[in-house]
């Protein structure tokens, strides 16, 4: 894995010298920063039962939906669509130190993207200056929820860059997974449909990759292996299919 | 310390099918070091496909193919590492400076860092790209992007260069300055380019491959090729006289010289005949004398040179015609 390092540090350049990685940043800080001061207006109208940080984190699935695909949609298939998939695979670099460095990236900047959120709170600390508003529990829970997720959702939209060489084909098919896997699972989650004995494991697989309650676990401070495990399994799986994929597409060239 | 391997390239019954199609088809071939390989061929002949295979980014279905002593199958690392590659139509990342992108691609192929300034500055000077290090890839000319190219294979000075269609959309004047970049490598690196204009492969290469649907139908030096695949040579006479003077003078002079083609007179009376002989030597002095002392009124007397083009189309028919049979 020596030069996973240095698709690393050329990814994140190239990310940081790119112009839609500063428009995405703005929207998503601005974006987050509207919500934050939403849920402040509610605090001051009337008193809430749940602290900033989980109404806060609770709506983590909208920056999700629009940031990940902007992320990584282009990480895999801008390579095949220039045709520079052959070139860097004919230096002594293995696809999976390609996959990695790029999913490293693109992983490194979403979290750094909701890090900068955290100084929403350090604001309110120094200005409201009530430390009730600043439940240290389940603020950290949920950065951590954010941290863990975001391996997969960020897994997920390289696995849908290296699906395709279109980018916007690779972002509409990663929004599309990412949909499935948090809206498409908490439907399923809540409706009657899996009640039936006979789809009692269905049941369970669909309880067990139950985002929203994982969250709701996290922000309540409770780290439960069994979650971790998820994302971290859904994540080295989406990162396979992602180098199997790379691998299947150069056979056929 | 062991001698180098005189051999840089081996390739062996080399096979490549997919999808039903064989494109590399039984393709045996060595290339020693220092030497410059063209492949040629017409539109999926198979030369993409075989160069792809020496440079690992593709598996083989069968054969065995060895760069400097490296299996590609067993030891692709290796032969990553001693090859530098550019591929058909040159893909480089649009929004890099050049200097950026050697500087990448020299990590990746792992020059150390301290080595790695000073040998861009040198591939930068070799390729004359030093005015345009500092601008993006994506807004230079073609031909400065086939210098990048050129200039990204040749940095790491790997033993071996594999070049697809290097001089492909270039201007003449761009297509010399690449003809003579690639000539400055003879010697110091084998090189393997393929290239449709024949000219090019003509000046630049030492030995020629002609492939067509995978398998080779001719190679050797460009002249050698002449002599096997065309085998007679040409001789084009502008005379003046009538058209049934020549062929009795032409017995008389070598049964070997055949009178092949004669063209109607022009305005000034001289017609154009073009004569055939298997005969090796210069048969060009002997036979102006001939002409002269039966006094018939030369213009003009060349021995025509056969271009690789024509080697090219005789091979490749040749090849048809055998493909047709069977």
């Amino acid at each position: 894995m020596k030069h996973f390092w240095t698709i690393f540090s050329h990814e994140v350049r190239m990310l940081l010298v790119t112009p839609s990685t500063y428009i995405a940043a703005f929207f998503f800080l601005a974006t987050m920063g509207f919500i934050f001061t939403g849920i402040l207006e509610n605090y001051s109208h009337t008193p809430q039962d749940a602290s900033p940080a989980i109404m806060f984190f609770q709506l983590f699935w909208f920056p999700v939906l629009f940031m990940v695909p902007l992320l990584t949609m282009r990480c895999l298939a801008e390579e095949r669509r220039l045709g520079t998939m052959e070139t860097l695979l004919t230096t002594p670099v293995t696809t999976p130190e390609v996959v990695l460095g790029k999913f490293g990236a693109a992983y490194g900047l979403y979290v750094t993207l909701w890090a900068a959120t955290g100084g929403f709170f350090y604001i309110l600390k120094e200005f409201a200056g009530d430390s009730r508003l600043l439940d240290p529990g389940p603020l950290v829970g949920g950065y951590v929820f954010i941290a863990v997720s975001g391996l997969l959702f960020v897994a997920i939209g390289v696995l849908a860059s290296a699906l395709s060489r279109n980018q916007a084909v690779a972002g509409c098919f990663c929004l599309f997974l990412l949909s499935g896997l948090i809206w498409g699972d908490n439907f399923l989650a809540q409706s009657t449909l899996l009640d039936r004995e006979a789809l009692h494991p269905l049941k369970a697989a669909v309880d067990y990759a139950w985002i929203f309650r994982h969250y709701q676990d996290f922000t309540r401070g409770v780290i439960d292996t069994r979650q971790v495990l998820f994302y971290v399994s859904g994540t080295v799986l989406a990162l396979i299919f992602s180098i199997l994929s790379v691998e299947a597409r150069q056979l056929q060239s | 310390m062991s001698e180098p391997e005189p051999t840089a390239i081996a390739v062996s019954h080399l096979v490549k099918s997919y999808a039903g199609v064989t494109a590399v088809n039984d393709l045996s071939f060595t290339v020693s070091r220092g030497e410059i390989l063209g492949l040629l061929g017409p539109n999926g002949a198979g030369k993409s496909t075989t160069m792809r295979i020496l440079t690992g980014f593709l598996p083989a279905t069968s054969g065995s193919v060895s760069v400097c002593g490296f299996p590609v199958t067993t030891r692709p690392d290796e032969v990553k590492r001693r090859v530098g590659y550019m591929p058909e139509n040159n893909p480089l990342p649009e929004d890099m400076r050049v200097s950026e992108y050697l500087y990448f691609r020299g990590r990746l192929k792992e020059i150390p860092r301290r080595k790695l300034g000073p040998r861009i500055d040198e591939v930068l000077e070799l390729c004359d790209l030093k005015r345009i290090r500092h601008k993006i890839i994506g807004r230079l000319s073609k031909g400065y992007r086939q210098r990048v190219g050129i200039a990204e294979a040749i940095l790491a000075e790997p033993p071996v260069i594999i070049m697809d269609e290097p001089t492909i959309g270039l201007d003449p004047h761009q297509i010399l300055i690449v003809r003579d970049l690639i000539a400055s490598l003879r010697g110091r690196m084998t090189v393997i380019i393929s290239s449709h204009i024949l000219p090019e492969i003509e000046m630049t290469c030492d030995r020629v491959l002609i492939i067509n649907q995978g398998r080779i139908v001719a190679q050797g030096s460009p002249a050698n090729l002449r002599r096997e695949i065309l085998g007679r040579t040409r001789y084009v006479l502008e005379y003046a006289g009538p058209a049934d003077q020549l062929p009795p003078l032409l017995a008389a002079f070598s049964p070997a010289v055949e009178l092949s083609a004669q063209e109607e007179p022009d305005a000034a009376g001289f017609r154009v005949a073009t004569l055939t002989t298997a005969a090796e030597e210069d048969l060009g002095e002997p036979l102006l004398h001939a002409l002269l002392a039966a006094n018939i009124r030369v213009r003009a007397l060349s021995r025509a040179h056969p271009t690789l083009e024509d080697v090219f189309l005789a091979a490749t028919r040749r090849s048809w015609d055998v493909v047709d049979k069977k």
